[in-house]
C-alpha cells in the first residue's frame, strides 16, 4: 500500500503540497487549528479527502454538506463514528471549506445525510478496511482473525493489538472510496440508530455558537447596501453630502450596487438610512391581485408530461360523475430570522469569502469566474447562519461583500437589514393548479387530470442570478432557478386512467429560488385536497378511500400508523360538519411518497374553525414518517416538527405582496408568521428501517402539511380552502358564501 | 457621550458619538456579546432580547441613552455550555433549537418569565413567547423546555 506521509511542521499538520503564494488571513477557518490541515487531498474518491487519523486516535471529518442547523453535526458523526468503531467524542468535523472538504454537492433536497452521508459512511468504512489490512500486516495475523474496538485492532479472543495512531497517525491512506467495501451489520450498530444529542445545542442555548454575523476580520469594514426603489433601476446621481453627518463614513459605487461602509456598524445604517441617492428606470412589476390570471394566461413554452397512464374519455362519458378544481400557492419569501450577513477578503490574487451559502463548492465557482480568478485561488468557509431553507439572501450579500472588497482592497462585512432580506431575497414560484376527475357509479377514480402552470427553470444555470453583478454590469449567466418544482404533481394512487403535466411558463413576477420542499408543497395541497373531494363525492371515508388506491405496503403502514394514534373512526369527510356551531371541528388526512422514490409520510390534523371570525386553530398533528434508515430518530422528529410548523405558517399566513415597484411585505408586520401561541400538539412516529437505506428526513414532512390541513377544514365546515394562506378574512368570505 | 452601565454584573463604560445607538450595537460591537441577535431592527422578532433592570427589552430598539445606570443581562450572563442555567439545560435536555438564531432571544424572554412567574402555565408561556419568532419550528420543543424549567408538565 502506497502511503504519502505528511509533513509536520511546527507541531502543525500540514500535507507535502507547498501551499505557495497563497496567503490566508489569520485563522480563516473559524475551527481552532483547521487550517494546518490546507493542502490535503479534496477529490470525493478519496479517503484522505473525508478523514485524517490522528497519532492520539483523535479523527477529523470533512463533509462538504454543512449541518443548517438540521442536525447533520451529529447524524454524519454517527455514521463514520459507526464505520471507524471509536467513540464519536473523538470525531471532530470540518463542514463546508472550499479548501478543507471535498465537494459532495449543495446542500439541498434532503440529501445531507441521504447522499453526503451515505458517502462519508462509505469512505469510514474503506478506511476501516484498510486499518484492518495494516494490523494484519503488524501483527502478522490474517484480517479474519482480528477485531476492531474503540478504535483498536486486536486478535480476537484477546492477545495483540494495535491502536489506529498508531497505523496511520497523521499520515495519508492513499486510498480511493471503495463501493465495495462492507458496512457494518446494522445488528451491532452502536450509533446509527440512537438518539444521540446534538453537539451544537449547548452552545447554541447559551449564545456561544458563532454565526458569520459575528465574524470580525482584522481590517473589516461595516456596509450597508442600498437597494434601488425599482427592480433594475439605473442610479443617477448620490449626494454625498446627504451623510456628511455621519463622522468616518463613506459611499461606495460600482456602477448600480451603491453602498456605505463605515469602520462602526451603527453609523453604517445611519448613513444607509440618509443616504440621497437618484434613480431612474427599471422595470415595473405585475399586479400582485392578478398573478393567478396572468399564469394562465401566459404563453405556454413548453409542455411536459409528468405520467401518463390510459386515457381521459371518462371525463367526458355519460353515467360519470366529474369534478374539477383550481388550487393556487402564492408567492412565499424564506424569511431566514437572520438577515444575510458575509464577509468578504478580496486581494488581487485571491478571495476569502465566509458565508451561510448552502453551497460553498457551488457557489466558489460562481464568484472565481466574477472574479476573474482561478477557481483554487477563492477560498469559501460555511459558517453557520440563520435557516432559510433554500437560497435566500446569503450568496447576493457575499457577492456585494466581495465586489466591495474588492473595490476597497480590505474585508468588508455586508449585513442585510430587515427589509433587504424580505424585500430582495429570491422568492418562492407561484404555482396554480387545475384537476380533473371521473368518479364511475361504484365510487372508483376513472380518470384523474392535473395540470399545472408552473414558472420554468433554466436548463444549466449555474446558480440564482445574483443582484450584485447585474447591478455593478458584470456579466452573469441570466435564467430562473426554481427547484424541481414539477414533482408530485401526479397522485401516488394506481389510477389507471391518470394524466399529469406541467405548462411551463416563462416569468414569475420577482426573482426565484429554490425553497423548502421545491414545489412538491403546492403539489401535494392540491393532489391530496383533491383526492378527499374526490372521496367526499363518493361518499367514502378518507383513509378508506386512499388505503384502496395505495399498493406501497410502507405508505399502508404509515397511513395505519397515523389513523391508530388518531383513533379514526371511518366516515365520509364534511358529514359531521356543524354548521350552525361558533366553533367547527374536523380531522383530516393527507400522503406523500417523496419525489414517489424517496420519504413517505401520512399526516393527520384535527382542526377547529371559529365560524365568526374565519380563524383556523390547529389542535393536533399526528404524522408517521418512513425515511428509510433513520439516523437519529430524535432528530428526524425535530425535523419532522420544523416541518409541520413551518409549513403551517406558509399555509396559513403567508404571501409575498408588491405593488408595481417593489415588495410591499418588508417585515413581520407585512408578511406575518406562525406565533407561539397557535402551536399545535405534534405527535410524529418514525418508521425505522435498519437494513434500509437513510431516505432523507429535512423536506419531505412539509409536504402533506396544507392538505391534511385544508382536509380537516373541509370536514369541520364543509367548505373547501384551495388558495393560499388560509388567512382568517378569506375563510370567513369562503365560509359565508356556502 | 459615556454611558456608565452594568453588564452581565461588571460595571462598563461606554463611549458612543450617538447616544440613540441601539444597545443591541453595543453588545454586540463594543462588547463582544455576539450571543444578542440582530434580526429585525425592528423590535418585531425578539431574536435581540436582553434584560434591562430584570425586565426583558428587544435592544434593537432601546437606545443606549436610555441604558444610563442601569443594569443588562444578556444570554452569556445566564450560562455557558459547560454549566448551563436550569433553562438553558432544560432546552438542552429538550434539544430543543435548529438553527440556533432565535434561540437566545427566546430564552431570555422565557427566562424573565421564570423569574416573575417560577411556576406559569403552558398558556402562560405561550403568550410571553408571542413576540418571539422561530423560523426553523422549534416551537413545540421550546414550549416543552420551558416547562420542563418550570418543573410542570406541557
Amino acid at each position: 500500500m502506497k502511503r504519502r506521509a505528511f509533513l509536520k511542521a511546527g507541531g502543525a499538520l500540514v500535507v507535502g503540497v507547498a501551499l505557495g503564494d497563497f496567503r490566508l488571513p489569520v485563522a480563516a477557518q473559524p475551527m481552532p487549528n483547521a487550517d494546518r490541515f490546507l493542502g490535503k487531498p479534496l477529490a470525493p474518491d478519496q479517503v484522505d479527502s473525508f478523514l485524517v487519523i490522528h497519532a492520539d486516535d483523535t479523527v477529523t471529518m470533512f463533509a462538504g454538506k454543512i449541518d443548517l442547523g438540521t442536525g447533520g453535526r451529529i447524524a454524519l458523526r454517527q455514521m463514520v463514528a459507526e464505520e471507524l468503531d471509536i467513540p464519536i467524542e473523538r470525531l471532530a468535523m470540518i463542514e463546508g471549506d472550499t479548501a478543507l472538504t471535498p465537494d459532495q454537492g449543495r446542500t439541498s433536497g434532503s440529501y445531507g445525510v441521504a447522499r453526503g452521508g451515505v458517502q462519508l459512511r462509505q469512505a469510514a468504512a474503506t478506511a476501516r478496511q484498510t486499518l484492518l489490512a495494516l494490523a494484519a500486516q503488524k501483527l502478522g495475523r490474517p484480517a479474519e482473525d482480528l477485531e476492531v474496538a474503540d478504535g483498536a485492532i486486536r486478535v480476537k479472543g484477546g492477545g495483540a493489538s494495535v491502536r489506529y495512531g498508531e497505523l496511520v497517525g497523521d499520515k495519508a491512506f492513499g486510498v480511493k472510496v471503495d463501493p465495495k467495501a462492507p458496512l457494518k451489520d446494522p445488528q451491532r450498530f452502536r450509533f446509527i440508530g440512537k438518539s444521540l444529542a446534538r453537539p451544537d445545542i449547548p452552545a447554541k442555548v447559551t449564545g456561544r455558537n458563532r454565526f458569520v454575523h459575528d465574524l470580525k476580520v482584522p481590517g473589516m469594514v461595516h456596509a450597508r447596501v442600498i437597494h434601488p426603489p425599482i427592480v433594475g433601476a439605473t442610479l443617477r446621481a448620490v449626494d454625498e453630502s446627504s451623510i456628511a453627518s455621519v463622522p468616518g463614513t463613506r459611499v461606495v459605487r460600482v456602477e448600480n450596487l451603491l453602498a456605505v461602509v463605515s469602520e462602526r456598524e451603527w453609523d453604517a445604517v445611519r448613513a444607509a438610512r440618509l443616504l440621497k441617492a437618484e434613480w431612474t428606470g427599471g422595470t415595473p412589476l405585475p399586479d400582485h391581485a392578478t398573478l393567478f390570471d396572468g399564469m394562465k394566461a401566459a404563453k405556454v413554452v413548453r409542455q411536459q408530461d409528468v405520467a401518463k397512464k390510459g386515457d381521459l374519455a371518462a371525463l367526458s362519458a355519460p353515467g360519470m360523475r366529474t369534478l374539477n378544481a383550481t388550487y393556487r400557492w402564492p408567492m412565499q419569501t424564506h424569511g431566514s430570522m437572520g438577515p444575510s450577513c458575509a464577509v468578504a477578503d478580496v486581494g488581487t490574487d485571491r478571495a476569502t469569502i465566509w458565508s451561510s451559502t448552502q453551497g460553498p463548492h457551488q457557489y466558489q465557482a460562481i464568484f472565481a469566474r466574477l472574479l476573474g480568478m482561478p477557481r483554487e485561488r477563492v477560498r469559501i468557509i460555511y459558517m453557520d447562519g440563520a435557516g432559510t431553507y433554500g437560497q435566500a439572501g446569503a450568496e447576493d450579500a457575499a457577492c456585494e461583500a466581495l465586489l466591495l472588497s474588492k473595490t476597497l482592497a480590505r474585508p468588508v462585512r455586508v449585513q442585510w437589514m430587515r427589509h433587504d432580506e424580505h424585500g430582495w431575497d429570491p422568492k418562492g414560484p407561484p404555482q396554480l393548479l387545475e384537476l380533473r376527475a371521473a368518479v364511475d357509479a361504484q365510487g372508483a377514480v376513472a380518470a384523474w387530470e392535473t395540470r399545472a402552470w408552473l414558472p420554468v427553470a433554466t436548463a444549466n444555470l449555474p446558480g440564482v442570478p445574483l443582484l450584485a453583478p447585474d447591478a455593478a454590469k458584470i456579466e452573469q449567466p441570466q435564467g430562473r432557478s426554481t427547484g424541481l418544482i414539477y414533482q408530485n404533481v401526479d397522485p401516488p394512487y394506481a389510477f389507471g386512467n391518470m394524466h399529469a403535466g406541467v405548462n411551463w411558463i416563462a416569468d414569475a413576477p420577482l426573482r426565484t429560488s429554490a425553497i423548502r420542499a421545491p414545489g412538491k408543497i403546492a403539489n401535494t395541497f392540491a393532489v391530496e385536497s383533491f383526492t378527499d373531494e374526490i372521496a367526499a363525492l363518493a361518499g367514502v371515508d378518507p383513509l378508506e378511500f386512499r388505503l384502496r388506491h395505495l399498493t406501497n405496503p410502507r405508505g399502508i403502514e404509515v397511513l395505519r400508523a397515523v389513523a391508530a394514534r388518531m383513533n379514526w373512526q371511518p366516515r365520509p369527510a364534511g358529514r359531521a360538519a356543524d354548521r350552525s356551531a361558533a366553533v367547527m371541528k374536523g380531522r383530516g388526512l393527507a400522503y406523500v411518497h417523496y419525489k414517489h422514490d424517496e420519504t413517505i409520510v401520512a399526516m393527520g390534523m384535527e382542526v377547529e374553525v371559529t365560524r365568526a371570525t374565519g380563524a383556523i386553530r390547529v389542535i393536533r398533528v399526528v404524522c408517521a414518517q418512513d425515511c428509510g434508515l433513520a439516523v437519529n430518530p430524535d432528530n428526524v422528529r425535530s425535523q419532522v416538527e420544523g416541518n409541520v410548523i413551518q409549513t403551517l405558517s406558509r399555509t396559513l399566513h403567508e404571501d409575498v405582496t408588491w405593488d408595481r415597484q417593489h415588495v410591499t411585505s418588508i417585515d413581520w408586520a407585512t408578511y406575518p408568521i406562525l406565533k407561539f401561541p397557535e402551536t399545535p400538539a405534534i405527535d410524529v412516529d418514525v418508521v425505522q428501517r435498519l437494513n434500509e437505506p437513510p431516505l432523507g428526513a429535512g423536506e419531505a414532512g412539509a409536504a402533506p402539511v396544507p392538505a391534511a390541513l385544508s382536509n380537516a377544514v373541509f370536514d369541520a365546515t364543509g367548505v373547501r380552502l384551495r388558495e393560499v394562506p388560509f388567512r382568517p378574512d378569506r375563510v370567513k368570505a369562503v365560509l359565508g358564501g356556502s | 457621550m459615556n454611558i456608565q452601565l452594568r453588564v452581565n454584573g461588571t460595571p462598563r463604560t461606554i463611549q458612543v458619538d450617538d447616544p440613540d445607538t441601539p444597545l443591541l450595537y453595543v453588545l454586540r460591537n463594543d462588547l463582544d456579546l455576539t450571543g444578542t441577535r440582530f434580526g429585525c431592527g425592528l423590535a418585531q422578532c425578539g431574536a435581540c432580547t436582553v434584560h434591562v433592570d430584570g425586565r426583558a427589552v428587544r435592544s434593537c430598539s432601546t437606545p443606549i441613552r436610555a441604558i444610563q445606570g442601569k443594569s443588562v443581562r444578556t444570554i452569556e450572563g445566564l450560562g455557558a455550555p459547560d454549566k448551563p442555567d436550569p433553562l438553558q439545560a432544560a432546552f438542552i435536555a429538550e434539544q430543543a433549537a435548529q438553527c440556533g438564531y432565535c434561540t437566545a432571544g427566546i430564552v431570555m424572554t422565557a427566562r424573565a418569565l421564570l423569574d416573575s412567574n417560577p411556576h406559569p402555565t403552558e398558556g402562560q408561556v405561550r403568550d410571553a413567547l408571542t413576540g418571539n419568532l422561530c423560523r426553523c419550528g422549534s416551537h413545540a420543543r421550546v414550549l416543552k423546555a420551558v416547562m420542563r424549567a418550570a418543573g410542570g408538565r406541557s
